[in-house]
């Protein structure tokens, strides 16, 4: 069909730029993980595995990695109580209006992630638009302190720039059902909560799968809104990397966690990609 | 607008007195497109009625308010005494087979049977029973463990009826379900369910844009045109006595004489024979088989028309001429007569053959 000039042409480009700067680093990045920094401060290039040793028996390491699942595990379930619902009505009930509320729901991701963050630490704060309203109203006497730098702070944050990220996948796997499946269930005797909880949720599935994926591994990773708004108790696990990378001065165990987190994500890329299959019909 | 004879020329069950689906003055418009326009029509008990029309002649929408996915602009349907148009469709005692079967990707042949019947909530133990009997009426019990993407059209088709079938409805609605098959399946699955239909004693509403698949499965068709019934009648008294040049003209060939009528003679061109119809302007169909080469001999009383032969179709078990007279006249000739018609040939056909109609509300 075509030449072998023209396949080589077309398939050599990306796969040279995958390799120069995607598996080269994680090579790299490999390689880091299993040496060690010497009293010098300077890397030395020989094989230990004393950082992943240090990962298991060092609780702020394997705490951290803990908390910040259990903090993506929220985002995630939150993002998908508030983007499942919203993909719905868009998909079923919007009629005309569907393409404005469509772009109602992309422009945030159209704002800089800081501006957004920031955001939250004004409302938040001590001083914040929500504690001052609440003392305005004489709900409260003083102001809520758990509001802002705790994980609390940190799941609404992730919850709002990420649930975008869910209603996207949710919304095209909606609107991918064929709506006279919709009218044979009902034609069929289901009432509308049966036609929702048989078909349309089922073959919704894939969608919700990859939402739930990109909220979870994006907020997995996330560094900024913690340093923002997490405070002592909201730290993530990217923050001890930026640290490591950082102020501290070890590579080689930071590069450990990062491979570590990798394979989470990698693992969890594979499993969601296989469930997303079974549960495809098209 | 003629409808339904006697029972006997029905050639169904002998009618009750009250129809099971009585469908009155429905009307539809979206905004202000008029989509149906004053539809009354009943379908009897056990009856097999199909809708026929053209695609955009409303057909599709009329199932559409049957079945509830669309309300009326106006009017009223009833099923069996009880008011029909106020129930959401899945209150409706009727159900239907989709053009494109919409059968349920994620569950199996047999849940896909079942589902009606789980959703109403019957026992286990009587939904798969039903279950079973339902698949092996349409012979598909051998798939009932398959997803529907493992099974061709033509079993997609028979899953799609026992999931109707099973739930024994009042009245099976089928919107064209047979436009997805290619023409030997197609012709295999109209006596098929035509057979089913027989068999179970439902009514059926069918929907189709094709006519001879109309004719061959009717008890009785609708006509439908711009949203207006132009003809109910079997599908014997629509071919033979059509009431319109449209209905003559969408149901298998016809030649559309125009003429006058003057003092008990009809003049076409250079035709003219006697009848009773009153002064004035008529049209008539005349069907191409009830014209016929004329031998030596006139039949008696038979109109004779001399032409010459422009085209010649071989159809197999016979051959459709165009004649053209010396007039201007155009006729269709069927013939089972092969031979070599060339040149100028005498025709006859007699005066009964051809049928007055009306003419055609003219298109927008």
């Amino acid at each position: 069909m075509f030449s072998r000039a023209y396949k080589a042409a077309v398939t050599v480009p990306p796969l040279l730029w995958v390799t120069v700067f995607l598996l080269l680093p994680y090579l790299l990045m490999f390689c880091y993980s299993f040496w060690s920094v010497s009293p010098l401060q300077t890397i030395l290039h020989t094989w230990t595995h004393a950082n992943y040793d240090k990962l298991v028996t060092t609780p702020v390491y394997w705490q951290t990695l803990l908390r910040s699942m259990w903090i993506a595990l929220r985002v995630t379930l939150f993002s998908l109580v508030l983007g499942y619902p919203l993909a719905y009505f868009l998909s079923f009930y919007a009629g005309t209006r569907k393409d404005l509320f469509y772009q109602l729901v992309i422009i945030p991701l159209w704002v800089s992630y800081l501006v957004r963050a920031y955001a939250w630490k004004t409302i938040l704060g001590s001083d914040g638009v929500l504690n001052t309203l609440l003392q305005y109203v004489h709900l409260t006497q003083q102001p809520l302190e758990f509001l802002l730098y705790s994980p609390f702070a940190v799941v609404l944050t992730l919850t709002h720039i990420y649930t975008p990220f869910t209603f996207l996948p949710i919304y095209a796997s909606l609107e991918h059902i064929p709506r006279n499946l919709v009218e044979a269930s009902h034609d069929l005797g289901a009432s509308p909560i049966q036609t929702f909880w048989r078909v349309i949720f089922p073959l919704s599935i894939p969608g919700v799968l990859a939402g739930a994926t990109f909220a979870f591994v994006l907020s997995l990773g996330d560094f900024l809104a913690p340093q923002l708004l997490g405070g002592p108790s909201g730290i993530m696990i990217s923050n001890i990397v930026v640290t490591l990378f950082g102020a501290a001065y070890d590579w080689p165990l930071g590069a450990a966690i990062s491979f570590c987190m990798l394979v989470l994500v990698v693992g969890l890329l594979f499993v969601s990609e296989r469930l997303e299959k079974r549960w495809s019909f098209s | 607008m003629s409808t339904s004879t006697t029972p006997a020329e029905l050639n169904v069950r002998p009618a009750v007195s009250s129809p099971l689906l009585d469908i009155r003055n429905v009307a539809k418009r979206f905004g202000n497109n008029v989509v149906l326009r004053d539809i009354s029509l009943q379908v009897a008990q056990g009856e097999f009625l199909t809708i026929l029309g053209e695609s955009g002649s409303g057909k599709t929408t009329l199932l559409r308010i049957i079945a509830g996915f669309e309300s009326a602009t106006s009017g009223e349907l009833w099923i069996g005494g009880k008011r029909l148009d106020q129930l959401p469709p899945y209150r409706r005692p009727v159900n239907t087979v989709f053009q494109h079967y919409a059968l349920f990707p994620h569950l199996t042949v047999e849940q896909n049977v079942g589902y009606g019947l789980q959703v109403s909530k019957l026992p286990a133990a009587e939904v798969s029973t039903r279950v079973e009997q339902a698949l092996a009426r349409v012979k598909m019990t051998a798939h009932a463990k398959s997803k529907p993407s493992k099974i061709s059209g033509g079993q997609q088709q028979r899953v799609a009826l026992a999931r109707a079938l099973v739930n024994h409805p009042q009245l099976l609605l089928l919107d064209e379900p047979l436009s997805a098959l290619d023409a030997n399946l197609r012709r295999q699955m109209q006596v098929e369910l035509k057979s089913l239909q027989r068999e179970v004693g439902i009514s059926f509403v069918f929907v189709t844009h094709d006519q001879e698949e109309a004719m061959v499965m009717s008890d009785r068709i609708a006509l439908l045109r711009m949203g207006q019934l132009e003809q109910v009648a079997t599908p014997r008294e629509i071919y033979d006595r059509p009431a319109t040049t449209y209905t003559a003209q969408f149901i298998g060939h016809t030649n559309l004489l125009r003429g006058e009528v003057r003092g008990g003679i009809v003049r076409c061109n250079s035709l003219s024979w006697k009848t009773e119809l009153p002064d004035g302007l008529v049209s008539f169909s005349l069907r191409p088989e009830k014209v016929r080469p004329a031998g030596s001999a006139t039949t008696t009383g038979a109109v004779r028309l001399r032409g010459k032969v422009r085209h010649q179709a071989f159809h197999g078990a016979t051959e459709l001429l165009q004649i053209e007279c010396g007039d201007g006249l155009t006729f269709f000739v069927r013939t089972t007569n092969r031979g070599d018609w060339r040149g100028d040939e005498e025709f006859e056909f007699l005066p009964a053959a051809a049928v007055p109609v009306r003419e055609s509300a003219e298109r927008n």
